[in-house]
Parts: structure tokens; C-alpha cells; sequence
């Protein structure tokens, strides 16, 4: 799979309620979380966004609470694949088990705001289409990668029960 | 070569002899909120999932916006009660529900050793029993639900020794929140918290709860302590539980990814300021801080023991006036034990509200929600951009006496000038 798009370009500890803020939890709905999304730090971001769009971060990204909305937000607003320099751990779950893409790249610091991305998941691999640049992702581990390849948990378990 | 506590747990849930780096665990208990069950419900439902594993292992717990706070709030509880009827799961609602990582307990659901997770990310408190516990997401749930199983990479543990003598005033929640703003809000990314009480007024078993709670704050999997005697006989008051404490023990040649000793000799109450846990300061050092609005309650510092504790510092004494104080006991239960004692009666004569057992205004949801430049005082766990409500108000986290003391000065103040 071969994601193409603009960059948002956001610090470290990006946590759940700058992804979706509490009082938007009562809903379940991606097209309703995804206005919202990153409302606490830019009131714009759902604006800005086109789809395909890429977030790419610093460290501990997701932290905070183990809100789904968070990656629905993320999804719903049209944001294609994120990539950061490490995840939180219950996000990387909820991203791993609902199939939101998500990378892991320690050279987040030489991508900028606006760059053009070309991301390639089954290969790892990251084009600075701006600025002509190349970089490798962390490779999965091979169970995460069984749940990345089938769409998400759900089609995981049925598959394996079937 | 020797396993941890939490390992030998993990292994436990397996059918495996040894630990693989990632299983898929057996699952003795689960749960979620009003928040993130619904979309556990909504994801079954699509899946297309027709049974649970066992409905008396699974529970939903009505905490975060109750009484409901909208139709979209009431509608969710309804959407859990439905389900729960179908499946003859457990369901609490409001009179008879409180904060799940507290109420849980009460219940009897949580044994030493055993294995839960739970659709939120404080399901590590429940660690201080002894028992494996991690916050997941709503698929996760939602999968657990259905086969009764979790997928669980095994972690790297952090041994942490608490030694010396407590000050007068300093409680676990100065202990985590100093350790937070040591190791980083990611500091123990994916790892497990072990934590070693060897100081000389040791913790009472609330407060491991308050420790364990704030694990997540710096990114681990869980926080764990051995069970003991002290727990056991914690627990019985709810539930006895057969349990061979012997066998839940780290081995002496168990590996760990550090080990960290903190001595808490000269540590005095801390406050973590915006907009991360680990900003952590002494007290002392942030007397100029005036505060708005004081909250006494959550899954981190909202027990009969956390209600205590500030009631010795404000009875026979006053809010300051304007400032807005807010009592919170974590369930119906504490609530009742608080009121039984007089400590209802303290909090009330002092000026504080008192609202029914739920988060409260920790998430920014409901009772208590800040206006754009408005500052909390809070024994919560999160002070992240607009956690309480406006994007630019702004929370502070410290322990029990310090946010009463706080509040009967109207701005951040050592209990020790109060009392």
C-alpha cells in the first residue's frame, strides 16, 4: 500500500486530548470526531487537512487515555498513516487492532511542515518527496504485522477461528 | 534464570511452558466505561460477534458522564444496559456504580494474580493488588469480550525501591508524581512498573492503588506491587480471596531493564504543573499560584482514606471565598463510609460541593469544567492543554492535603502553614 500527502507536522507527547478532547467522547462517529481533531492545539487542523494528508510527530505519541475516538478523529478527518518517533502504548494498540497505518521513524526532525510524502507500508519506507530525501521505518514484529496485513483484530480473530 | 511478578502472571495465562515475546493471553476479567464500551459494543455488533466468553467476567461501569450529561451521554448507558441484558453481563449505572478502578474492587473482581483489562488507561491501578492489569482500546475489549483472550507483547520491567523516612506531609501521590518527573511522561514506554516499599512508614494498600494509577503517566503497561498479608486482609472486607502469596513474588534472579532506588528522605509534597505530569515541583516553590477551582476526588485520590486525610486539614476551617471547591468520593460506598464518619460534614462546613461518585471534572466532562483562564488545583492524574475544559485553562496534580490546604488559602499552599 502506497499512501501519498501533505505533512502536519506536530512536537512530542501529542496526547489523547489534543487528538479528541473529552467532551466530543459521547459520540462514536469518525465524520464527527474528525472535525474536532487536534482541536485543543490548532482549531484549524480539520480545515487544513485534505485527505491522504500524513502526521508526522515526535515522541510518545497518543499518550494519555486509551480512547479508540483518538485514531477514529485521526481517520475521520482524512488523515491517511502517521509517523512518529514512538507511539504510546495503548495507541499503538488501538492503531495496530483498527488498522489506522502508523510508522515508526526516528528521523521525524528532518521532515517539515508542508513537506510532500510518499510512504510505502509494506516496505518501510518513507520519500521526502520535497525535499528528495529516504527513510526507513522500524519493521514490525511479525504478530503485529499478521494483524496489519488482515485490516485490523476483528478480521484477525475470524480468520484464525475459521 | 528468574521471572518477575508480572511475568510468571502473563505466563500463567498462557498454555505456553515458557514466556513468548508476544502471546495471547487468557483473560480473567474485563470491563469498560460509558465512554469506551459503547464503541466496544458498536465494534462487536459489526463484527458480527454473537456470544461472550463468560458474562460474569465482563462488566461495564457507568463513570465518566453521570448522571448523564446529554442525550448523546444517557443514550450510551443505554446502548451498554441493552447489551448487558442480552448477555447477562454486568452493569453498573449510577446508584449502585462509581469509578471503575475503585468500584471494581469493592466488588470482588480483582484477585491477586490474576489477569484483567480494561477499556481505560487507570486500569494499571489495580495493579497494587497484585494482579496484571492493562488498559486497552474498545477493539481490544471488544475482542476480549468475545474469545475471552487479549494479544500482550511481554514487557521489560523497572524495579523501583522507595526507601528512607516520609516527611510528615509527603504521600504516595508526591512518591509517583517525583518519580514521574524523573523518568519522563515516557519514561517507562511499554514497560512494567515494580514497585518496592522499603521505606519506614510504609504505604497503606490505597496508597499503592494512588502509585499504580499514575504508572501510565509515564507511558508503562502497568504498575505492579507483590501481594502481601496487607493486602489480603484489604481485600476481605470485600472479598476473600484463596491465594498463595509465595508464588507471586519476582524472583531474586529475575531480570530487569533498570533498577531505580529513590530515597524519600528529603522529599516534600510535589505539584506537577501544566501541561504534562512529569513538570514536577515542590510545593514550596510555587506559593504564588493562585487557583480558581479545587478537586478532591478521581481513581487516583478519591478513596475513604484520600477523603480523610484532607478532612483533618480543613475541619473547623473555611474555603477561601470565590474559590470553587469540589469533593468527589469515588463511590457510593466511600460516599457513605465518608458521610458515616463525619467527613461529609467537614468538606460541606468548609464550603466544599459535593457531587455523586463519577470522574467528575478530571476529563473535563461534567461537574466542574473550566472557562478559558481559569487554573484547577486537582488530585487527578492529567494537567495536558484543556484536560478540565478551555484550551486555555490550566490544571495542577498534587495529593489530598494539599489541595485542601489550597483551598483554604486560594492559592497552592504546603499543608504544613494550614495545619
Amino acid at each position: 500500500m502506497i499512501f501519498k500527502g501533505e505533512v502536519h507536522k506536530f512536537g512530542d507527547n501529542i496526547n489523547t486530548d489534543d487528538i479528541i478532547a473529552a467532551k466530543y467522547l459521547n459520540s462514536q462517529d469518525p465524520d464527527y470526531l474528525g472535525k474536532h481533531c487536534m482541536e485543543n492545539i490548532d482549531v484549524q487542523f480539520s480545515k487544513k487537512v485534505k485527505k491522504g494528508d500524513i502526521i508526522v510527530a515526535g515522541k510518545n505519541f497518543g499518550c494519555g487515555s486509551s480512547r479508540e475516538h483518538a485514531p477514529l478523529a485521526i481517520k475521520g478527518c482524512g488523515i491517511s498513516v502517521v509517523i512518529a518517533k514512538s507511539f504510546a502504548r495503548i495507541f499503538y494498540r488501538n492503531a495496530i487492532n483498527t488498522g489506522l497505518p502508523i510508522f515508526i521513524l526516528e528521523e521525524t526532525d528532518r521532515i517539515e511542515e508542508g513537506d510532500y510524502l510518499k510512504v510505502d507500508l509494506s516496505q518501510g519506507k518513507v520519500f521526502n518527496l520535497s525535499k528528495n530525501e529516504e527513510y526507513n521505518c522500524e519493521p514490525f514484529p511479525s504478530f503485529m504485522q499478521e494483524i496489519i496485513k488482515r485490516g485490523g483484530l476483528i478480521n484477525w480473530i475470524k480468520e484464525r477461528r475459521k | 534464570m528468574g521471572l518477575t511478578l508480572i511475568e510468571k502472571i502473563l505466563l500463567s495465562h498462557t498454555e505456553k511452558k515458557k514466556l513468548e515475546s508476544f502471546i495471547y493471553a487468557k483473560v480473567d476479567f474485563c470491563f469498560g466505561n460509558d465512554v469506551t464500551a459503547p464503541l466496544a459494543v458498536k465494534i462487536f455488533k459489526e463484527a458480527g460477534f454473537s456470544s461472550v466468553f463468560n458474562p460474569k467476567k465482563i462488566a461495564f461501569v457507568c463513570d465518566h458522564f453521570l448522571p448523564a450529561k446529554d442525550i448523546k451521554s444517557a443514550n450510551n448507558v443505554k446502548i451498554l444496559k441493552e447489551f448487558a441484558q442480552k448477555f447477562k453481563v454486568n452493569f453498573y449505572d449510577i446508584n449502585q456504580s462509581g469509578i471503575e478502578h475503585v468500584f471494581l474492587v469493592e466488588k470482588g473482581f480483582i484477585k491477586p494474580g490474576s489477569l484483567s483489562v480494561g477499556a481505560d488507561s487507570h486500569t494499571s491501578t489495580l495493579g497494587a493488588l497484585g494482579c496484571a492489569a492493562f488498559g486497552v482500546g474498545s477493539t481490544d475489549l471488544a475482542c476480549a469480550m468475545y474469545e475471552g483472550r487479549v494479544w500482550l507483547k511481554a514487557p521489560k520491567v523497572i524495579k523501583f525501591i522507595y526507601k528512607g523516612k516520609r516527611n510528615k506531609w509527603v504521600r504516595a501521590k508526591d512518591l509517583i508524581l517525583y518519580t514521574i518527573g524523573k523518568i519522563g511522561v515516557d519514561g517507562a514506554l511499554y514497560k512494567v512498573m515494580e514497585f518496592h516499599d522499603k521505606m519506614v512508614n510504609k504505604l497503606t494498600v490505597e496508597e499503592r492503588f494512588t502509585i499504580c494509577n499514575m504508572a501510565v503517566e509515564a507511558g508503562a503497561k502497568t504498575g505492579i506491587f507483590e501481594p502481601d498479608e496487607k493486602t489480603l486482609k484489604y481485600l476481605e472486607r470485600f472479598k476473600r480471596f484463596k491465594v498463595d502469596l509465595r508464588k507471586l513474588k519476582s524472583d531474586k534472579d529475575a531480570q530487569y531493564g533498570d533498577i531505580i532506588e529513590i530515597d524519600v528522605s528529603k522529599l516534600e509534597p510535589q505539584v506537577a504543573l501544566p501541561y504534562l505530569p512529569q513538570n514536577v515541583k515542590s510545593v514550596k516553590e510555587l506559593r504564588n499560584v493562585k487557583i480558581n477551582q479545587v478537586f478532591i476526588g478521581s481513581c487516583t485520590n478519591g478513596r475513604l482514606s484520600d477523603l480523610e486525610d484532607a478532612a483533618k486539614i480543613l475541619r473547623g476551617k473555611k474555603v477561601k471565598k470565590g474559590i470553587r471547591a469540589i469533593l468527589i468520593p469515588a463511590t457510593p460506598l466511600i460516599y457513605k463510609q465518608a458521610l458515616r464518619k463525619g467527613i461529609i460534614k467537614v468538606f460541606l462546613e468548609a464550603g466544599f460541593v459535593i457531587c455523586p461518585p463519577n470522574c467528575g471534572p478530571c476529563l473535563g466532562g461534567h461537574f466542574g469544567v473550566l472557562d478559558k483562564h481559569e487554573v484547577a488545583l486537582a488530585t487527578t492524574n492529567r494537567n495536558f492543554i484543556g484536560r478540565m475544559g478551555h484550551p486555555e485553562s490550566k490544571v495542577y496534580l498534587c495529593s489530598p492535603p494539599v489541595a485542601a490546604a489550597s483551598a483554604i488559602k486560594g492559592r497552592i499552599t504546603h499543608p504544613g502553614e494550614v495545619l
